[in-house]
């Protein structure tokens, strides 16, 4: 376990670095920094001043690690667009968008693991293939679309919630169920066939020759088995949440990262892009990490890959 | 109790199992997911002829024009027109091409390069599978809709940097499926007889291999060109994707949410025409699986 463990943090270490060169290499070709610190109509002679002084005459990947070093001391830059750090920005946005992320999770498995569970218990049912239409709808579905769809009926229509914005507890209710339906599909299919693997299992027919009652196979020898790569595969779909509640943080002028992203993007504002991009990239690479070790400390075939 | 009881019962399902066209007709995930990208492509290539108005042509007398199911429809605009008066019904029907156009080349440019590194890393494996795998992981931890957002917003919308940057972003998923359906066919008897016979390791992998992992290339080709659509709507949603006057589905949902509250149609038409068009990419994909390798259902 130890072992793989450490492997598979390697792992994570290098893919960290690698995006962090990713990130670096493309701000560098949006402009010359030496220009933008020089300021507009600056003097051949003035902005190889700056390249001297910011050292940014040096090779690349001395610069790169130079960088890297301030990054990891948490040092940002200045946001060309709202002019304060990039740093305190990002720490003011993430609490909103974390929240909205674990939420919508929560959401999502409270969606999929009883439908999931009931699609696998009576298969082939009319409750299965209701599961199953959920599924195919939830993943044909433009999220962005939706979003609209549920502003509509429960802000225009019925008026129970606020449009756009992020003071109360209100305002986070569309966002969630709108990011949370996009991920249920893959989840509910993977209870699913969990479910229907586990039940077919030897110890689940001990566990019924021996009389117990079905609710206690079902939940408590069944559902327990098959969760594991549920929980995995959650926190993965975690960090494609993130990445992609960009789209609905928008709509609902949602004040998250994602929104705070959208509007970097749109102003050239790319230092805030930049750091932007790593944080989720980290988060991605944390999140799969832990799934990974989660899965290879509860199942220990997992461990030789 | 007999030790070795035979094995015939075991071969008689294959036997007696319908052909492929037997297996697809019986399928009606893949029959109504087929017809609804018939109903699409049909209107992709007969825009012309199908479309009662130009799609760019304004008609600023008649703006906002409510579809037929309105009090005040008219046959003239049977799904009226947007707050510059053109035509939704043949806006719509031109956005099939775009939404198709993105969907094929995202999948083919995506599907070349992920095919090739999936083969390149389950046939070879070692060094070259712990390369390939490293550099999926690390594609997968770059979320996809900013960093294509970034770049269109660096490069300036256009269709084609659209679908140059979808497609140099969205090879994962057949890579990993490449790659592990390789690993399960790369030891197996023709594979290893193909190489004992003097096979170079190019025709082994063209001749031998991507003929046996064609099915699963398939499925993930059709769920991946779904949801390039949906990825270019959301961008193009977003501003960042294709540019206006352009007809795209997603577009046009941006163009009319200002004016949704009033006009609920002008978002819900190219809403349901993109929801529909990848629900039946989508079926498609799921009836191919179960029909074409229904022992590896994921």
């Amino acid at each position: 376990m130890l072992i793989y463990a450490s492997k598979r943090l390697g792992v994570a270490i290098l893919v960290a670095l690698f995006v962090s060169a990713v990130a670096f290499v493309a701000l560098r070709m949006t402009g010359d920094p030496a220009i933008a610190i020089a300021g507009e109509g600056a003097r051949a002679a003035d902005i190889e001043m700056v390249r001297k002084t910011y050292g940014l005459d040096r090779p690349l990947f001395v610069q790169y690690f130079d960088w890297l070093r301030t990054v990891i001391g948490g040092d940002f830059g200045q946001s060309l667009y709202f002019k304060t750090g990039v740093a305190g920005l990002i720490g003011d946005k993430l609490p909103t968008t974390f929240i909205v992320g674990g939420l919508s999770i929560i959401f999502a498995l409270a969606l999929s693991v009883p439908l999931g569970v009931l699609a696998a218990v009576y298969q082939g049912s009319l409750i299965d293939r209701l599961a199953l239409a959920i599924a195919v709808a939830g993943q044909a579905l433009p999220n962005f679309f939706f979003a609209l769809v549920l502003m509509m009926i429960f802000s225009i229509q019925l008026r129970w919630l606020p449009v756009s914005g992020s003071d109360t507890w209100a305002h986070f209710v569309m966002p969630v169920i709108a990011l949370g339906y996009y991920v249920t599909p893959p989840l509910m299919r993977l209870v699913r066939a969990g479910m229907i693997e586990v039940l077919g299992a030897d110890y689940i027919r001990t566990a019924r020759a021996k009389g117990l009652s079905p609710a206690s196979v079902v939940f408590k020898h069944g559902l327990r088995n098959a969760l594991v790569p549920v929980v995995a595969l959650a926190a993965v779909q975690l960090g494609l949440l993130l990445g992609g509640s960009i789209v609905i943080e928008t709509i609902f002028a949602l004040d998250g990262l994602g929104y705070l992203a959208y509007q970097s993007i749109t102003h050239k504002d790319f230092p805030v892009t930049q750091a932007v991009l790593l944080l989720l990239s980290l988060i991605y690479v944390l999140l799969t990490l832990l799934s990974d070790l989660l899965n290879a400390f509860l199942d220990p075939r997992m461990r030789v890959a | 109790m007999t030790a070795l009881a035979p094995a015939t019962p075991s071969v008689e399902p294959l036997a007696t199992a319908p052909s492929l066209p037997r297996r697809m007709l019986g399928n009606a995930s893949l029959m109504i997911g087929l017809t609804l990208i018939s109903i699409v492509v049909v209107m992709a290539l007969a825009a012309p002829w199908l479309s009662p108005h130009d799609p760019y042509a304004q008609d600023l007398g008649h703006r906002m024009v409510p579809p037929l199911w309105h009090a005040k429809g008219t046959w003239a605009h049977p799904l009226g027109t947007d707050n510059l008066g053109r035509d939704y019904l043949s806006r719509v029907i031109y956005g099939a091409r775009i939404s198709l156009l993105i969907g094929v080349s995202v999948m083919l440019i995506s599907g070349l390069i992920g095919t090739t590194l999936g083969l390149v890393a389950g046939y070879f494996g070692g060094r070259v599978d712990m390369a390939v795998n490293f550099i999926i992981t690390a594609r997968l931890a770059m979320p996809v809709v900013l960093v294509a957002l970034a770049v269109v917003a660096m490069t300036g919308g256009s269709l084609m940097v659209v679908i140059l940057t979808l497609g140099l972003l969205k090879w994962d998923r057949f890579a990993v499926v490449m790659r592990s359906a390789t690993q399960q066919v790369r030891s197996l008897d023709y594979v290893i007889a193909a190489e004992a016979a003097g096979a170079s390791r190019w025709r082994v992998l063209m001749g031998e291999i991507l003929p046996n992992v064609l099915p699963h290339l398939i499925v993930v080709a059709t769920v991946e060109a779904g949801s390039a659509i949906l990825l270019e709507a959301a961008l193009s949603f977003l501003g960042l994707g294709v540019q206006p006057p352009l007809p795209s589905w997603g577009l046009m949902i941006s163009e009319a949410k200002q004016f949704m509250f009033f006009s609920f149609w002008l978002i819900a038409i190219p809403g349901s025409a993109l929801a529909l068009l990848v629900l039946g990419i989508n079926m498609a994909g799921d009836g191919l699986r179960d029909v074409l390798a229904p022992e590896g259902r994921a």
